[in-house]
């Protein structure tokens, strides 16, 4: 197509949208809310998998050992944990690195005091592994086999509920995939009810396009144009609403809940808007060119 | 130009043909006049040319193409080769006279610069300069004949289909219409008439194609005799 006539047939699917406000009205809608739906899921998806996956690298069983274990048994089990698949690393603490961090922690302002311990570590039993799992499902299963093992004293794991976070996951997810389902049913349907009724308005003017030799592209694309556009203003309204709603989620996430538990975080407005443009524009203008499609291709013919 | 061979339609499961094993044979450059009753098959004739229809058998060749047998997406170039006239006239109401005359360039994608150059040439032939701004419904019946005569030249046809040009027109008016197309022919477009009006069958002494009932009955001042 050349340029001058793109611009004829885009500047008549303006013309189109102009002559049918309020079927446009409707199709924009839908066609919003269906975006929205789907901006909303994608966001909730990808904050749900941050703050599992956030919460994975967070996780870890802590194990002491008995008194009488001795360091060769350690190294051993430490060699023997490594293999099992469920578990990701382990990482080995002597008790003088654990009486180090102690004395840190606690003796910070009066080093002095803690100099009374130099030759007697008070925490020479607290040897521990820290245990990464490769996936947070695993823990409880990963805690049995190291309660079974011979040597442990103590197994400390996490208390973590990834897993009822991603079944709610699952369930919303769902949920929202079938309204999204529908509600492009829905947009499909209306705006291909859109384009049949520019069609019959314009029913003359086509017959006369084709008469004169238009071919079927030129006599179509003003409609395809008229549902693209309907298509990405559907899809821009829930996308800026979207966007502000995103930011008042962070700012409520940071200030509010963010006080009770670290495991309240959100990705960053860029990470997820950097999919969800894209995502959003493409969904709306499918939409439109689908519905567009099938009323051209059903009413217009040669 | 025009080549029917054995040519029959029949409309849905009607019994009746529309056209009969119709033959016939239109050679570039020729004025032809197509008379016949009312139902005789005039119309159906011009929408097998334009491939708005399909025979129901025989062959059909326009222009060196096998209309018959033609793509659906080529139409649109077997299309621009015939510039056709309606009975009806089908102009844009909603747009005025250079408008609806420039409209048929603009959907074959003809330039802007030279929509202008053309639309000016055929409102010159067809004498309507004056009129250009006015709307189809400010215009007499002669004037909108006209206006669809300057369109359907404008994209520069090789072949000219009019259907009743002169239908509704007195006769000072059906005189302009007819200057206007031997004009046309003479400039080289094959020109092919439909009408009723025998005065002037007569009077333009070109050949006449006879149809009754679907079937060409005679066909008179073929190849150059005239009667
Ligand atoms: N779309 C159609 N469906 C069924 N029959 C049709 C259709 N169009 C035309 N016919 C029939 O085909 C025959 C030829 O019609 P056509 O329109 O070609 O006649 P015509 O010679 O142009 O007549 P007129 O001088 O009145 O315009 C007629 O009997 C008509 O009833
Ligand atoms: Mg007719």
């Amino acid at each position: 197509m050349k340029v001058n006539s793109f611009f004829y047939c885009l500047g008549q699917g303006f013309a189109g949208i102009k002559r049918n406000k309020v079927f446009f009205l409707a199709s924009v809608a839908t066609i919003a809310a269906c975006v929205f739906m789907v901006g909303l899921l994608m966001s909730v998806i990808l904050n749900v998998n941050y703050v599992i996956k956030e919460a994975q690298d967070s996780v870890c069983i802590t194990v002491f050992f008995e008194p009488e274990v001795t360091e060769t048994d350690i190294a051993d089990m430490n060699k023997r944990i490594n293999e099992w698949e469920e578990v990701s690393r382990v990482e080995y603490t002597s008790p003088e690195e654990a009486w180090e961090t102690f004395k840190e922690e606690y003796f910070k302002d009066n080093p002095e005091l803690a100099e009374g311990f130099a030759n007697d570590n008070p925490l020479a039993t607290s040897a521990s592994f820290t245990i990464y799992l490769t996936e947070i499902s695993y823990q409880q299963k990963v805690v049995e086999r190291l309660e079974s093992m011979t040597g442990i004293r103590q197994v400390n794991k996490s208390e973590i509920t990834a897993s009822a976070l991603s079944d709610f996951g699952k369930i919303a997810g769902g949920a929202s995939l079938a309204i999204i389902i529908v509600l492009l049913a829905v947009s499909i349907f209306l705006i291909s009810n859109t384009i049949t009724t520019g069609i019959t308005v314009r029913a003359e003017e086509i017959r006369v396009m084709k008469y004169v030799g238009a071919t079927d592209f030129f006599v179509k694309s003003p409609f395809v144009f008229e549902g693209v556009i309907i298509g990405l203003i559907g899809a821009i309204i829930p996308l800026v609403v979207l966007f502000f709603v995103y930011r008042s989620a962070i700012n409520y996430v940071v200030e509010q809940l963010q006080t009770f538990s670290s495991a309240f975080a959100m990705l960053p407005l860029k990470t997820v808007f950097v999919l969800l443009i894209p995502v959003s524009l493409i969904l709306g203008a499918g939409i439109g060119l689908i519905g567009s499609s099938i009323a051209t291709n059903k009413y217009i013919k040669v | 130009m025009i080549r029917l061979e054995k040519v029959t339609k029949t409309y849905g499961d009607n019994h009746t043909h529309a056209l009969d094993h119709v033959s016939l044979n239109i050679q570039k450059g020729e004025f032809v006049f197509i008379v016949g009753d009312s139902g005789a098959g005039k119309s159906t004739l011009f929408k097998l040319l334009i491939k708005e229809l399909q025979p129901s058998s025989g062959e059909i060749y326009v222009n060196g193409k096998r209309v018959t047998r033609l793509r659906r997406r080529k139409i649109p170039m077997l299309r621009r080769d015939i510039g056709v006239v309606f009975q009806d006239f089908r102009l844009l109401k909603d747009r005025n006279v250079y408008q609806n005359i420039a409209f048929a360039q603009r959907v074959i994608s003809v330039p802007a610069s030279k929509i202008r150059k053309n639309v000016a040439e055929v409102l010159t032939l067809t004498g309507i300069s004056e009129k250009y701004r006015s709307y189809p419904d400010q215009l007499s019946g002669g004037e909108q004949q006209r206006v669809a005569l300057a369109r359907a030249l404008v994209n520069k046809p090789k072949i000219l289909l009019a259907d009743e040009p002169t239908g509704n027109l007195d006769p000072g008016n059906s005189k302009i219409i007819m200057d206007i197309l031997e004009e046309v022919n003479r400039r080289g477009t094959t020109v092919v008439v439909v009408t009723h009006n025998h005065e002037i069958v007569r009077h333009m002494n070109k050949r006449v194609i006879n149809l009754k009932n679907g079937i060409v009955v005679n066909d008179i001042g073929e190849g150059g005799l005239r009667a």
